[in-house]
Order: structure tokens, then C-alpha cells, then sequence
């Protein structure tokens, strides 16, 4: 590892954060609402398919131990 | 010094700037839209199956592309395979150094990989008379934290000495190294669309990265202590993050900001592990107080608890089709809800 002088380890550091900050500010944002709306109907349309949402009969449950039915 | 002072200048001026272009889109809040949601049923959820086998703690977990087989790594220094249907372990794979902190299964199901405080992502190739070292990933400056495969000649690494990186399986090494965090990466998780990840650290902040290119797009802040789990909505425009600070948040990608967030003034025990169903409805978030809570993701109300381990809950996993949550715990067991 080559030894650098502290000062200037911090400024190119420094000048990589200033970078990267640009970066973030330029990014386009829509509003919250918009976000918020999307994801709510995602949840809504994907609701029905959801296992553990909409609970599993005990006949489709692979976890489910299996008792042995006995004849009698 | 006068670089320096004009640089700290510009990057309050730019952080200022983001500031504001994120107040400027926040009209309303997550919750108020949602009120008029209909409330997600009482989930109830039952332990179906509890998998015995670990002798010391549980540290990671990850389900099979197929839905059925799992990984876990547990402290006894061993990666066991199982079969979630029957409950058996159909490999086990000894570990070089037992402080592992993480694993994880290849989609194909060929692969898993492996690391901790040994600084390294080893994989084993499982598909064979016995399990096989493939490759000894060793550059990390750090323990490793977390690992995903991309597929059977990639995989992602997190890493405590602050950076992520995509290796080459086939060579063995570095392809693309992630780096701005300023402190300890402890989690990451893949974008559904494979283009994008998300990791989060002990600097408590998430970042978005381009897999690709390697540059940080967005960075999310808000939380005050590690961010210890990260999991992305199936949507892919959101992710979930949980931290020590207690709180789990989520984060709009669009938005670029909190959109939302889960605590409980009774609850002052840190999030170790977050995990989503489905529809992204419900969060399953592993706690250090033994117990895992579930929360309405768009409600942010608690809906049910799983309860049930002797120790901290240190992992959780929902499988692709969604059929059932896995916890992983020091008390050394998995245990199975549906």
C-alpha cells in the first residue's frame, strides 16, 4: 500500500462524495402520492394470490404433516 | 485547506438540494392513503414443521428457486440442506471455518456459498456424490455479511470492510466492486429484474447500485443504527429496510424517500431479519427479542406475531411461490409457518 499524505486522501475522498451527491440531486422524483397509490395496487392486484394473505387449504399445504388415516 | 472547505461546502449545498427535491414531491403520507384500505385479515399463522438438526446457532437461511429445498448456516460450522417437505437434511456441507454469517443457494439449486469472520464467500458445488469447494472468493478486507447468486457463474457479496462486489465464478475473481457506504455492509438483496441491488449498512444508510456499472444511483437515509436486513417489495419500486434502531422502513425508489415505517413504542428490541409475502401485504421481520412480528406493509399496523423460539430470530426466508415463512434462530432450530 502506497503511503499517501493524509490531506490529500481526504480531498480525493471528499471530491468523490461531492460526485456521488451530484449524482443523487439529479435524479427525477415522482410524488409520494403517485408511489404510494402504485404500490397500494399492487398489493391489491397480487392480494388473491397470496398464500399466507388468503390462508391455504389443508389439503394444498406441503408443510402440512400429512396424519395417517386409519380404516376402521 | 481551502479545497476541503469548499468541497464540504458543495456537498451541504447538494445534500440541501436533495433535501428539498424530496420535500417537494412529498404530498401526503403511505398511511393516510391507505386508511381506506380494507384492514389485512388477523394472520394466524401455525408452526408446521421444525427443522432439527444445527448444534449451535443459526445465522442464514435462503430457499431453493424451487421452493422446497433450503440452505442454512448455522455456527457449528455447517451449511445443511433440507427438504422442507419431509423435514429431512439431504446434504451437509462442513465448513472450513465454523464463524459463518451468511449463505445462500444458486437458482439452479448446483451452487451454495458460504462466509463470516473467515473474510471469504466460499462456494460448494452441491450436485454430486458429495458436496465440493468450487471456489475460495478471497479479497474482502472485512467478514463477510451477506452473499446472492445471480446464477450459476455470478454471485454478490456484502462485505464489513464497507464495500459490495459481483464476482466471476469462473475465474474467481473481483468483477465489480461497490463502493460508498462508510461503514460495515450487512445485508443485501437483488432487484427482481436482476439490474439493480440494494445494500444496507452500519453508516444506517440503504443504496441503490447499478450491477453493471457498479455506480451508487440513490442512497436512503432516515434510520439511527445499523441496517441489518434489507429485502426489495416484489414490485420492485420499493424496498423494506430493518434496523438496530427498532424500526423497519420502507423506501419508494421513485419517490426517493421514506413512504413509510414500522415501530411500536413497546417494541425496543433491534430487527435482525425482514422477509415479504407475495403480494408484498405482509412483512415478516425477525427481532432480537425471540419473536417475529408481521406487519400490514401498507397499514403499518402489526397483524400477528410468530412465537415460538428460545433466541434471537437471526433470519427469515419466504419462498418464490409464497407458501410459507421460514425462521432461523440461535436457539439453533428453523421453524416453519404457514
Amino acid at each position: 500500500m502506497s503511503s499517501k499524505m493524509p490531506s490529500s486522501n481526504n480531498v480525493t475522498q471528499a471530491r468523490r462524495t461531492v460526485q456521488q451527491l451530484k449524482i443523487e440531486a439529479s435524479i427525477e422524483r415522482i410524488k409520494v402520492s403517485k408511489a404510494s397509490a402504485d404500490l397500494m395496487h399492487y398489493c391489491g392486484e397480487h392480494a388473491k394470490y397470496d398464500p399466507l394473505l388468503m390462508g391455504i387449504p389443508a389439503s394444498e399445504n406441503p408443510f402440512k404433516d400429512k396424519k395417517p388415516c386409519a380404516i376402521l | 485547506m481551502g479545497e476541503m472547505d469548499t468541497l464540504k461546502k458543495e456537498a451541504d449545498g447538494l445534500k440541501a438540494q436533495i433535501e428539498a427535491g424530496r420535500k417537494a414531491v412529498n404530498d401526503t403520507t403511505m398511511a393516510t392513503l391507505a386508511s381506506g384500505v380494507a384492514a389485512a385479515p388477523r394472520v394466524q399463522l401455525k408452526n408446521r414443521k421444525t427443522l432439527k438438526g444445527h448444534l449451535a446457532k443459526i445465522y442464514g437461511l435462503h430457499w431453493s428457486a424451487d421452493n422446497r429445498h433450503m440452505v442454512s448456516a448455522s455456527q457449528d460450522g455447517k451449511l445443511l440442506i433440507w427438504d422442507t417437505y419431509t423435514g429431512n437434511k439431504v446434504y451437509a456441507v462442513p465448513l472450513k471455518s465454523s464463524w459463518v454469517m451468511s449463505c445462500s443457494m444458486a437458482p439452479s439449486g448446483n451452487l451454495v456459498a458460504s462466509g463470516g469472520l473467515d473474510n471469504m464467500c466460499t462456494i460448494a458445488n452441491i450436485k454430486g456424490a458429495s458436496p465440493k469447494t468450487l471456489r475460495e472468493l478471497d479479497a474482502h478486507e472485512g467478514y463477510l455479511s451477506h452473499s446472492r447468486f445471480l446464477n450459476d457463474s455470478e454471485i454478490l457479496t456484502a462485505s464489513g470492510d464497507t464495500t459490495c462486489c459481483l464476482w466471476d465464478l469462473e475465474t474467481g475473481k473481483q468483477k465489480v466492486i461497490y463502493k460508498s457506504h462508510v461503514g460495515d455492509c450487512m445485508c443485501l438483496a437483488v432487484s427482481p429484474d436482476q439490474n439493480t441491488f440494494i445494500s444496507g449498512a452500519c453508516d444506517s444508510s440503504a443504496k441503490l447500485w447499478d450491477i453493471r456499472d457498479g455506480g451508487c444511483k440513490q442512497t436512503f437515509i432516515g434510520h439511527t443504527s445499523d441496517i441489518n436486513a434489507i429485502a426489495f417489495y416484489p414490485s420492485g419500486t420499493a424496498v423494506i429496510t430493518g434496523s438496530d434502531d427498532c424500526t423497519l422502513k420502507m423506501y419508494d425508489l421513485r419517490a426517493d424517500q421514506e413512504v413509510n415505517g414500522y415501530q411500536d413504542a413497546a417494541l425496543n428490541a433491534g430487527v435482525t431479519s425482514v422477509s415479504l409475502s407475495s403480494s408484498g401485504r405482509l412483512i415478516f421481520a425477525g427481532y432480537d427479542n425471540f419473536n417475529c412480528n408481521i406487519w400490514d406493509s401498507l397499514k403499518a399496523e402489526k397483524v400477528g406475531v410468530l412465537s415460538g423460539h428460545d433466541n434471537r430470530v437471526s433470519c427469515i426466508g419466504v419462498p418464490d411461490d409464497g407458501l410459507g415463512v421460514c425462521t432461523g434462530s440461535w436457539d439453533s432450530f428453523l421453524k416453519i409457518w404457514n
